[in-house]
């Protein structure tokens, strides 16, 4: 099954994500993850949801996620050129004397150190999702007490934007 | 200017020129209550059971085309409503739903009368509002009108905290609405249209297969002049019935489950499928590896994700029906396709739709005798069962907006309260209500509303003592197992009507209903023609689960 990435733009309005996340549901959609925030505007949120499916499924997926009367804009960027990130925090089982070999791996994958115990150490990093699987397949035979993963953000490279249109920062009035 | 809310929203209503609404009151909805209490344009009308309130709204749109409006308080009230929302979420009909809710500060304390309605109604309604910040209260209004009404209409509900019902609010109605996620497309693209244009001029054996868009947005003019225009035969969807004139040569009738054999052969044969504001449901296409085998698909719809959903469309177009037909008419030849005709008559006379007289008062006879009361000119409205399927079947509906029914949900109960909800819309006309027993029995309580309104339903029970729909459904999947089907008690429905003040019958021969109906119909006041039908009939022709639609098979 294909994965694609979603780039939606939603009122920042109560219940809009119980809106989106009870339609897949619903429609028996597969989210594989779902991250949202608020855009430089104040009205709008970004949502990136990465679903899996065919074409006919995400052209289903797109089409009812539209009839959302919140959902202002979707663009599917799986083809697009884009960057995407993903931030992870894991908290590997570190005794004193694994702790070296376990900072040389970090390094390898730029992670920082946010949280220090005495037999743990939290980590977090960023990147793609593969980067991301690879810093988590390299920490598990030390133990991973505990982990997180925003779910993937993504944005299109270049002047390409998915925007409401207007002024950045103008805010809309009348909002629904 | 300084008014409360609910006093903002009675004005919001009558600046939509609501002249009724629909509701039962309450605890939480007390405020709105008070309010409606000084208008002097709006009417409520006090139902039985907020279901009632619902259907009624439902039918009361179906038949003028406005927006329905229902009110109900928070809690039980509120939940009341769901099935029909639900009802008109499936059928695609406008209406605003107004519930109280608990003041805010109580709200997720479970406190007394407390239900999260927005949450149960999410996904069954277009869109809905809690409207915690009072401010918000016209803006919302507006938005619910326009979102319900526009598009592919569908229903709006609106949650009001009672203590927001209470605030003082500065009050200004919006003159326009923006909302910059909901843009619906109505001109379907040119370039589309010339290629369907293409395609109606090449093929030889076309089928327009036409739904309940075509009554939503008043196309059937248009459509009955694309049919003319291009020689091609017309198949309706139950949901479309009424929106092609049944005694027109080029009509098929119904097409699907219960559909005649001659449309469903029809679609089997065609080399184009013209589907026109339908959705394909499930219980028109069947075995969709059997549903038009040999056809281009043209899809038009304003529902952008009913096109694709559920068969792959050669030429699909987003559009609203009827300025997508009045765009593409100039652009048609007047074709004539004798072959393809003279094909369709053969069908016809080899597969008619009959039923056989053998014993007893059959219902399709009745349904026969009742055109012949109406010839047409009357509101038909049906509850779900054997009976709607019988009206659909043998009643040609001639215009627009005369049949009210529940399609997509197929919600049992909906006939008596739909029945009087487009009484109030069609002042005047005669309103018939088809009904079984079972159906009748599920929302009874609203005789009472009736009488109160002084509204003449004649109401028709096709009294087969039974669940019909499902005895035939368990005949044929459970082995004649039956099952919950069968009632042991029978209501006497004359004492019914007394009790009620209205006048009854009974009819248990066809000579009684040939001498007598025409009087019951045609005599003022409300009345309850008992018929009562051998509880064996089966809804003939039936596709079998599993079978493409040309199969059907002969159940009678």
């Amino acid at each position: 099954m294909e994965k694609h990435t979603l780039s939606v733009l939603v009122e920042n309005a109560p219940g809009v994500l119980t809106r989106v996340a009870g339609l897949f549901a619903r429609r028996g959609f597969n989210i594989d993850s779902l991250a949202v925030g608020r855009t430089d505007r104040n009205d709008v949120s970004r949502m990136t949801i990465v679903v899996e499916g065919d074409r006919s499924i995400i052209e289903q997926v797109t089409k009812q996620l539209h009839k959302l009367i919140d959902v202002i804009k979707i663009s599917n960027i799986t083809e697009d050129e884009y960057v995407d990130r993903e931030l992870v925090m894991i908290k590997v089982a570190a005794e004193p004397s694994q702790r070296v070999e376990i900072m040389h791996i970090a390094g390898i994958f730029r992670a920082r150190v946010v949280d220090l115990g005495r037999k743990t150490i939290t980590f977090e990093c960023t990147g793609n999702e593969g980067k991301i699987n690879a810093f988590e397949e390299s920490l598990r035979p030390y133990g991973i007490k505990e982990l997180v993963r925003t779910g993937k953000i993504a944005l299109m490279r270049g002047s390409k934007s998915v925007t409401v249109g207007g002024q950045s920062g103008q805010q809309f009035e009348d909002e629904s | 200017m300084e008014m409360t809310v609910a006093e903002a929203l009675v004005q919001c209503l009558e600046r939509e020129n609501v002249e009724v609404v629909f509701g039962y009151p309450g605890g939480a909805i007390l405020p709105v209550y008070d309010a409606l209490y000084d208008s002097r344009k709006i009417k409520h009308v006090l139902v039985r059971h907020e279901q009632g309130a619902v259907h009624a709204a439902d039918g009361f749109a179906r038949v003028t085309g406005k927006v329905g409006v229902c009110i109900a308080t928070s809690g039980p009230g509120a939940t009341n409503l769901v099935t029909g929302i639900a009802n008109a979420y499936m059928d695609s009909v406008p209406l605003v739903v107004i519930t109280g809710q608990v003041p805010r500060q109580q709200i997720g304390t479970d406190s007394f009368q407390e239900v999260d309605i927005t949450g149960i109604t999410l996904p069954i309604t277009k869109h809905n509002y809690l409207l915690k910040d009072p401010q918000r209260l016209p803006t919302a209004v507006k938005n619910a009108f326009h979102i319900a009404s526009t598009g592919r209409p569908g229903p709006v509900l609106i949650d009001i905290p009672k203590d927001v019902a209470q605030a003082e609010i500065l009050f200004k109605y919006p003159s326009a609405v923006r909302l910059r996620g909901y843009k619906p497309t109505y001109r379907g693209h040119p370039s589309k249209i010339a290629e369907i244009a293409k395609l109606i001029a090449k093929a030889k054996r076309p089928v327009i297969y036409a739904g309940g868009g075509i009554i939503s947005s008043n196309a059937s003019e248009e459509l009955l002049e694309l049919a003319e225009m291009i020689s091609a035969p017309v198949t309706n969807t139950f949901m479309g019935l009424a929106g092609f004139p049944g005694n027109h040569p080029l009509f098929l009738g119904m097409l699907g489950m219960h559909g005649t054999r001659y449309a469903n052969l029809a679609i089997t044969e065609c080399d184009l499928l013209i589907g026109l504001a339908a959705r394909f449901d499930d219980r028109v296409v069947m075995n969709i590896n059997h549903f038009a085998p040999n056809a281009t698909v043209i899809h038009i719809d304003i529902d952008p994700a009913e096109i694709g959903k559920v068969v792959a469309t050669h030429v699909p177009l987003v559009g609203d029906a009827k300025l997508v037909l009045k765009a593409l008419l100039p652009l048609l030849e007047r074709t004539d396709r004798s072959e393809w005709l003279a094909r369709i008559q053969q069908l016809k006379s080899e597969y008619p739709l009959t039923y056989s007289r053998d014993c007893g008062l059959k219902p399709q006879f009745v349904i026969e005798q009742l055109w012949n009361c109406t010839k047409g000119d009357a509101i038909i409205a049906t509850d779900v069962g054997q009976h709607q399927m019988w009206v659909a079947q043998f009643y040609p509906f001639t215009k627009p907006r005369t049949l009210v029914s529940s399609g997509g949900l197929g919600c049992m109960g909906f006939g008596l309260p739909a029945s009087l909800g487009a009484s109030m819309g069609a002042p005047g006309k005669k309103v018939i209500l088809v009904t079984g027993d079972g159906s009748l029995q599920m929302n009874m309580q609203e005789l009472g509303t009736m009488m109160e309104q002084g509204l003449a339903v004649k109401i028709i029970v096709l009294n087969n003592q039974s669940l019909g729909m499902v005895r035939q459904l368990q005949e044929f999947y459970c082995d004649g197992r039956y099952i919950a089907v069968n009632f042991s008690f029978h209501p006497d429905f004359e004492i019914l009507a007394k009790a009620y003040g209205i006048k009854a019958y009974t009819f248990r021969t066809e000579e009684e209903v040939v001498k007598t109906l025409p009087d019951a119909i045609g005599s003022p006041g409300p009345s309850i023609i008992n018929c009562i039908i051998p509880a064996a009939e089966n809804v003939s022709p039936m596709v079998l689960t599993g079978s493409g639609i040309g199969d059907a098979i002969d159940c009678r």
